[in-house]
């Protein structure tokens, strides 16, 4: 490991993994009927949800049944995405042998096809976690998120990239694994992308045939109302989703690694740098289910198989763990995370490796570490 | 272990595009967990336990079960502390019985679903079903003189067989010998001697292997076929329980007049110092050295979870590609070396590397 990160031997890094091994065997050992009970529950709650949504836009040319309808159907089309989609596809609930509930068959509300998103995120992301140049969650391909990702004037637009981005979240995950710019720079070919880019449209033709001409043709004269209804349900997930996701690895304190730091990497090295490349948000249990526990990001790149609702009461054993070892565990209400990915946006579209206003935040590793220790 | 039918309603498709990504099922459920389209389901109505550790159940599935021949098995879904557990049951109603399926769970020793359904079945519970399976199965031009042979929880495929040809009026003579410990183990007396009653060409016999009581002591043997007034040489049978039995009848018919059907797992395991190669899980990217027994159990030495129903090669629930090497039937000793070739990892043992999507 690179001297620049907070110092652990091997030893003490074997002892950290060991930790972090067995509370990850404990709740193994534990799942049963009370997660199914779980998540069963939130199925529901997002089902209903969904079904009032849908039928309070019959209505829809009532402000009040649209105001209800469109927050019951952005509701559900978060709770679908997050606390059910990525965590079932992630495998948390395999071990139920539920099909529905399967990570290899499940498919979400969004125009992402969930085979594709297994792949850049539960393999590329999970296991590449904060390594420049092959976590390609870092900017997802389109903006600059790390001072050591070379600056170019494109990059001026950095604002401009995360607003869009941000905007058509559900797109721009469709289309991450794609790997456009390999296109772009020569590296691939469109022939190589062609069945990937089909199955993409495939999904998106689905998705916006259901949200933007069935439902609204099936509600008659609250077509128009049902119409804006969708697109602002959709709009909310996606900037929900987005919000939440760019403060699991970009907030201030986070670290990252470069390839050749990790080329050894052993399992408790790994488990370090998933903490030190993550970061939490603290809040409340409705905010927690609302983020599909990614608030609890930390526990879930330690343990991003187990059931997630179990994240809040995993995450005071990592802290104190963290806390005998000397290891920063980044936590932050939203505002204060949120803000702070906000201002990197912006501070990375000028050159250099951040400028001359950079906050103290924004030293070196060991400096933020020493603070915390 | 869903079963998706073909034919579905007018208007599914647009439900379905409506209710997508996941199906206007997955909406219905939430309603009544029978309610669905396209998955066979079923409700337990009727508990009755007929014997000290037996439980029949009576359940009526929905229309996405399309029914079943006498003698076959379903592979039947029930969940236990939040885990789908999945185990094969042979009907034991008449093909013709309207709208229900009835089957008998014996306690099995170490078994988790059958100790489960005998001490916490309930009516309201509802169950997964898989479409029908199997070959054991009356021929479609019945035979005139029919054995229907069973020990234990066997019991129910030829219970379902006698009562379909009861139902149908057959007219030839019909010999049911059922082996049981004792007299109070056999789940079905009442039936069978109700059957015998209202049928002359219907004879029930019934051997007790450890108690006393029964038409005939002990297990069976030539000795026992001549008191039953069974002639193995033309009269065809039908045999199902543990396979100490059908090995027995093995020896006692010819070939071409005996099928047979064993409900409990012949032993498989050979852990032998012979052992050698390792098997690649290549969906995991695990490997493992070869110990000797099943890919089933390997895998799941690996800390994988593969599906797995009857484990003994019957339900194909645990059916695996194997990309690569040679395996070896543990039922038949067949070897198979051939690529790509899709196997059941609960009867198959490796010999040498072997490679698996798993």
């Amino acid at each position: 490991m690179s001297i620049t990160h907070a110092h652990m031997t091997p030893e003490q890094a074997e002892a950290f993994g060991k930790e972090l091994d067995a509370i990850r065997e404990r709740v193994l050992a534990d799942v049963g009927q009370r997660d199914a009970d779980y998540i069963r529950k939130v199925i529901r709650a997002q089902r209903g949800l969904e079904v009032a949504g849908r039928g309070l836009m019959f209505a829809g040319f009532f402000p009040p049944a649209w105001v209800a309808g469109t927050a019951a159907l952005s509701v559900s089309k978060i709770l679908d995405n997050m606390e059910i989609g990525h965590n079932v596809m992630h495998g948390q609930y395999d071990w139920m042998k539920d099909p529905e509930l399967t990570s290899k068959g499940f498919e979400w509300d969004s125009a992402c096809p969930g085979d594709q998103w297994r792949h850049s995120h539960n393999y590329m992301h999970h296991t590449h976690t904060n390594i420049l140049g092959k976590d390609r969650d870092i900017g997802y391909g389109v903006l600059r998120m790390s001072e050591d990702q070379r600056w170019h004037p494109y990059y001026l637009g950095n604002p401009l990239y995360a607003t869009l981005l941000a905007t058509f979240f559900q797109y721009g995950v469709a289309l991450h694994d794609l790997e456009v710019e390999e296109i772009t720079a020569g590296r691939a070919t469109w022939g190589e992308k062609r069945e990937m880019a089909q199955k993409i449209w495939q999904k998106v033709r689905r998705q916006t045939l259901k949200d933007y001409v069935l439902f609204p043709l099936l509600t008659g004269p609250s077509l128009p109302f049902t119409l804006a209804g969708n697109a602002v349900a959709n709009l909310n997930r996606n900037l929900w989703s987005f919000m939440i996701i760019f403060c699991g690895h970009f907030p201030d304190g986070v670290e990252e690694f470069t390839e050749e730091e990790t080329a050894d990497e052993t399992r408790g090295e790994w488990y370090y740098r998933q903490l030190l490349g993550s970061a939490n948000l603290t809040g409340g249990k409705l905010f927690h289910i609302m983020s599909g526990n990614l608030s609890h990001q930390i526990e879930h790149h330690l343990f991003p198989d187990l059931p997630a609702h179990r994240y809040a009461e995993i995450s005071v054993e990592v802290r104190e763990i963290c806390e005998r070892y000397g290891l920063p565990y980044n936590a932050g209400p939203l505002h204060q995370q949120f803000g702070s990915v906000v201002k990197k946006i912006c501070r990375l579209a000028l050159p250099g490796r951040g400028g001359s206003d950079a906050a103290p935040a924004m030293e070196k590793p060991e400096v933020a570490l020493a603070a915390a220790a | 272990m869903t079963a998706t039918t073909t034919k579905r309603p007018f208007g599914v498709g647009l439900l379905d595009a409506l209710a997508g990504p996941h199906g206007i099922d997955r909406y219905l459920e939430i309603l009544r967990p029978v309610w669905s389209l396209g998955d066979a389901r079923a409700q337990v109505t009727e508990v009755r336990r007929p014997t000290r550790d037996s439980v029949t159940l009576t359940l009526r599935p929905n229309r996405g079960w399309s029914g079943f021949t006498a003698g076959q098995f379903i592979r039947m879904g029930v969940e236990i502390n939040g885990v789908r557990e999945t185990r094969c049951y042979s009907p034991a109603c008449s093909e013709g019985a309207h709208g229900v399926i009835e089957i008998t769970v014996r306690r099995h020793p170490e078994g988790k679903v059958s100790g489960f359904l005998v001490d916490n079945a309930r009516p309201g519970m509802h169950v997964e079903l898989s479409e029908a399976d199997g070959d054991f199965i009356l021929p479609a031009e019945r035979p005139a003189h029919v054995l229907l042979l069973s020990g234990g929880s066997g019991i129910t495929p030829v219970m379902a067989m006698l009562r379909t040809l009861c139902e149908e009026g057959h007219r030839g003579s019909i010999t049911f010998l059922h082996y049981s410990r004792g007299p109070a183990d056999v789940a079905y007396k009442a039936e069978l001697d109700e059957l015998a009653r209202r049928h002359p060409n219907v004879r029930v016999v019934h051997g007790h292997t450890r108690e006393a009581g029964g038409d005939l002591a002990g297990h069976i043997d030539a000795g026992h076929l001549r008191a039953a007034r069974v002639d193995p040489a033309c009269t065809p049978a039908f045999a199902c329980g543990p396979p100490s039995l059908i090995e027995a009848a093995r020896q006692l018919w010819p070939d071409e007049l005996l099928h047979t059907e064993s409900f409990l797992p012949p032993s498989l395991t050979i852990i032998g110092d012979d052992a050698t190669g390792s098997i690649s899980f290549t969906g995991s990217g695990q490997r493992v050295e070869n110990d000797g027994r099943t890919l089933l159990e390997q895998a799941e030495r690996a800390e994988l979870s593969p599906d797995f129903g009857c484990r003994m090669g019957i339900c194909k629930t645990c059916t695996c590609r194997k990309t690569a090497g040679v395996v070896r039937n543990a039922l038949t000793g067949q070897v198979s070396a051939a690529e790509d070739e899709d196997i059941q990892i609960c009867v198959s043992v490796p010999v040498g590397d072997v490679a698996l999507e798993l």
